[in-house]
């Protein structure tokens, strides 16, 4: 597949999805978007998927070894700014400066 | 009678001015964390035109840097936003269009739009419908705007950007933590470690999100307890 129609198909496929979510209790009867087991998930799958999405993100497969102490200062980082401050630019822009400090900075060779 | 659209902009633009501040950085983290995937930089608009979700576009950057499949595209982009399901109920009663209005004010329901429609008040002498979809109309292009300026001066930087694709799981360790902050139930995320890492490790790396979401949904109907597909039958 050529990589701008591999981009095309993503584009269509998450701008469906999104569309879908959002349209869909507006399609479907308020009783059944009101479904007990809808509710369930909707309130306690997002917690898991956010975990995952988080587990799924991270590029170094070497969770073991001293190459992932990047990703482990860096993610501490973003923890402990998230928990003090509670401001999302902030945490998520500070870790990721963090984070490119010391990947280009060479001290932690995979 | 119908007051000029100017009328009832300029009402919207100060409403929505909150969350000009909040799209153009947020589009632009997006729009530079795009370049670096080597697209053009017309695609990072084009997204935030038909795609217009926060997490969901940073999310497809994530899947197209990891080359994942269509279907797995799919499924990630319809559970990271399974949140807008709850939403539109909450909005059933109150969007009250038609037409091509409706489908637009539908598609347009970001959690940021979401909170201004629910929050602020219409003010007198102007429609509750038009002023709605000004701010709808206003907030996408905030975002369009964040995303194409970042893509743009993505590709003008000449620093290194090694690294910068750490913006991925730095979103989703904060979105993380807000779900903490919601729901207090510290089983939930320690079990999403372990059947995450146990997928990545013991199954398949490249599959990982689709089976870990498919087993986290199973583990959560078990805990619900009874019989789920029993339950299911109350649909009809």
């Amino acid at each position: 597949m050529a990589a701008t129609t591999y981009l095309l198909l993503t584009i269509l496929l998450a701008a469906s999805a999104t569309f879908i979510t959002r349209a869909l209790p507006f399609v479907l009867l308020k009783r059944v978007a009101d479904h007990p087991l809808l509710i369930f998930l909707g309130r306690f799958l997002p917690p898991m998927l956010m975990v995952l999405l988080l587990l799924y993100s991270i590029k170094n497969e070497n969770f073991l070894s001293r190459g992932f102490l990047p990703e482990l200062i860096s993610l501490s980082a973003v923890f402990i700014l998230h928990v003090l401050l509670r401001n999302p630019l902030v945490s998520i822009l500070g870790g990721t400066a963090l984070f490119m400090s010391i990947s280009q900075s060479g001290l932690f060779p995979g | 009678m119908k007051q000029p659209f100017s009328e009832v902009l300029k009402p919207a633009f100060r409403a929505s001015i909150p969350v000009l501040f909040g799209y153009i950085p947020l589009g632009t983290a997006f729009g530079v964390l795009f370049s670096e995937l080597g697209y053009h930089w017309l695609y990072a608009s084009l997204m935030g035109l038909v795609i217009f979700a926060g997490a969901g576009q940073f999310l497809a950057v994530g899947l197209l840097a990891n080359h994942a499949g269509l279907a797995e595209i799919f499924i990630a982009s319809l559970l990271i936003n399974i949140r807008h399901l709850f939403y539109g109920i909450s909005l059933l009663s109150c969007l009250k269009t038609r037409g091509w209005r409706r489908w637009y004010q539908i598609f347009g329901l970001t959690d940021e739009t979401f909170s201004l429609l629910t929050s602020i008040n219409v003010p007198d002498g102007i429609a509750p419908d038009r002023f709605h979809l000004a701010i709808t109309a206003l907030n996408h292009g905030y975002w369009i705007l964040g995303c194409t300026l970042g893509a743009w001066i993505g590709n003008q930087i000449s620093f290194s950007t090694v690294g910068i694709e750490f913006t991925l799981p730095a979103l989703f360790m904060v979105l993380a933590i807000e779900q903490y902050r919601a729901i207090r139930r510290p089983a939930l995320f320690v079990a999403a470690v372990a059947i995450g890492l146990a997928v990545m490790l013991l199954i398949s790396r490249e599959h990982m999100l689709l089976i870990s979401i498919l087993m986290a949904i199973s583990l959560l109907l078990m805990a619900k307890g009874g019989r789920p597909w029993q339950r299911l039958r109350t649909f009809s």
